[in-house]
């Protein structure tokens, strides 16, 4: 009855940008199976013609105007978060 | 327990050294994780002086640490942010110092506010405020036990699937959960955008009143939030007609759970309410809706944390891919993770219809029948939790027994509609109990005037 395969938590870790441990990748395996096998009861629910629901606020398209607005945050705060910074820049691991 | 007019017209700078040497003697429940001790201080000296003034002058509180707030990190108890000092300072935060308050710290919770229990927290778990063997629920358990504690008259917490109404009832304050959309989240660690709700922790209903006229209302920052709506009724509600949820007292809710709510409902009815009644089938599936909507959003919420632009970065990584997957996988907690990877998997292509989608359909469901009972009842009410504060440890090891904790407090959050819990009767051996009012979209003073008026009766 087993819904989520060793292999299941894999593709979801890379999905996730997860890069677990073998025991972790154990544990969750179980856990989301769990999980899995509790949410299946929707399964259950009759929701023929019905609309989703999104969200719950009436509002759509919310516009400002298109303005700058001063955080009073510098460009040296803000790089100071980064792990790696170099020259005012977030430098970041060979991509290609 | 203290309350907000406790403090009002004293020194601004001795209510701050009482709150901060309270904070201290009560260190082992663990219920903050930061002191912001200088800036507090600088802004008393500021409201001693009169540079600073307010309806909340020289008032102390404390936010939930996934609010951003100047002087020292701010973690939402994750290694994640463990050294994250934030540039900026949520706007609710914001709106409370323009009218004087003075934050003095930053509570705990569970890591990202994925948790019922306050255990999931990087750093430790918060012991209750009763019962030091007990959970102080979560995920805002620290907001609940600084106010229970009476180390501040009020604080600040976010509310996604109960995790403001929860620990407030598990420690005997009142915890509001306004109506999705009424404050301002801008500088709040997102979690779930469609339920994500901030709201307070106080000691009565005056004092929330107070609060929602301050914080509640249009923020041009946060473009989900409605403009404002909500105003205090000055008259006590009379010959209200009140709901008593079947499914809210059925299988599986504790005796003294039970018996806490039916005691506030023989309250509410020698005041003069009516009292029936009222059956939503439907949140026999709200629990399993809110575990696909939620851990989607959660998916999406926390794929910002790259290890990059800030927060942790593993000192492993060899290259790109390792260097996301490395530090997500240091920088989250294990729940944090299931959550993550259940989002990943109900949003897979070929599984979205039969899961988010159902899901999303099963709450417009929701929706209506809360709006059929709203036909005819002006309040709904129910228990918050289906029991008191559990022991530490016990659901920790079972992911789906800790999520039942959210059973009766998804509802609401999955409808938007506002949600209070009050303290009612404890359990025999003393485990405070507290009781759900519920009330429809934008009806937030109807259910605080009601418990306003419940007080003392």
């Amino acid at each position: 009855m087993a819904n989520i395969s060793i292999s299941d938590v894999h593709h979801l870790a890379n999905l996730s940008n997860l890069i677990l441990s073998d025991n972790e990748a154990d544990m969750l395996r179980v856990d989301l199976d769990e999980i899995v096998n509790y949410i299946e009861e929707l399964k259950e629910l009759d929701t023929e013609g019905i609309e989703p629901t999104y969200q719950v606020t009436d509002l759509q398209n919310v516009w400002r105007e298109d303005e700058i607005i001063d955080y009073k945050v510098s460009r040296e705060q803000l790089l100071s978060l980064a792990p790696d910074s170099i020259d005012n820049s977030v430098k970041v691991p060979k991509v290609l | 327990m203290s309350k907000i007019s406790d403090y009002i017209g004293r020194s601004a700078t001795e209510n701050v050294k009482d709150a901060i040497e309270k904070a201290k003697q009560l260190e082992d429940f663990h219920a903050l994780l930061y002191l912001t001790e200088n800036r507090a201080f600088e802004r008393a000296a500021k409201v001693d002086s009169g540079e600073i003034g307010g309806r909340l002058a020289g008032v102390p509180f404390v936010v939930k640490d996934n609010f951003l707030a100047f002087d020292g990190p701010s973690t939402a108890s994750s290694r994640m942010l463990e050294n994250f000092v934030s540039p900026i300072q949520a706007a609710s935060i914001e709106k409370l110092e323009a009218e004087g308050a003075i934050c003095i710290g930053k509570a705990n919770l569970d890591a990202f506010a994925h948790g019922g229990s306050t255990e999931n927290s990087a750093f430790g778990a918060t012991l209750n405020s009763v019962d030091k063997t007990r959970v102080a629920g979560g995920s805002s358990g620290g907001s609940a036990v600084v106010t229970a504690l009476g180390i501040v008259p009020f604080a600040l917490g976010s509310d996604t699937g109960g995790s403001i109404r929860q620990p407030a009832s598990f420690n005997g304050v009142h915890g509001f959960k306004p109506t999705y959309g009424s404050i301002t989240r801008f500088g709040v660690v997102a979690m779930a955008s469609s339920t994500d709700t901030i709201g307070t922790f106080t000691t009565n209903s005056q004092d929330t009143e107070l609060l929602m006229t301050i914080l509640a209302g249009k923020d041009s920052t946060d473009m989900t939030t409605l403009d404002n709506f909500y105003e205090t009724l000055n008259e006590e509600p009379r010959n209200l007609t009140i709901g008593l949820v079947k499914e809210f007292i059925g299988e599986g809710v504790d005796e003294a759970v039970r018996r806490s709510t039916l005691n506030y409902v023989e309250k509410l009815k020698s005041a003069g309410h009516t009292v029936e009644e009222v059956s939503l089938p439907i949140v026999k599936y709200t629990l399993a809706m809110y575990y696909i909507i939620v851990p989607a959003e959660v998916s999406s919420n926390l794929a910002r944390y790259d290890g990059i632009r800030y927060g942790h970065k593993s000192d492993n990584a060899k290259n790109l891919a390792e260097l996301y997957g490395m530090s997500r996988d240091e920088g989250f907690e294990v729940e944090n993770k299931r959550r993550i990877m259940i989002g990943s998997y109900v949003l897979s292509s070929g599984f979205f219809d039969a899961y988010y989608n159902q899901a999303q359909k099963g709450r417009t469901l929701l929706i209506n029948q809360f709006n059929d009972a709203f036909e005819k009842f002006d309040v709904l009410i129910g228990p918050v939790a289906p029991t008191p504060a559990f022991k530490l440890g016990e659901n920790t090891e079972d992911p789906i027994k800790m999520y039942t904790a959210d059973i009766l407090t998804v509802p609401a959050s999955l409808a938007g509609v506002p949600a209070l819990s009050v303290p009612s009767v404890p359990s025999e051996n003393g485990l405070p109990i507290g009781v759900q009012l519920i009330a429809n979209r934008k009806n937030d003073a109807l259910i605080l005037s009601l418990a306003k008026s419940m007080e003392n009766k």
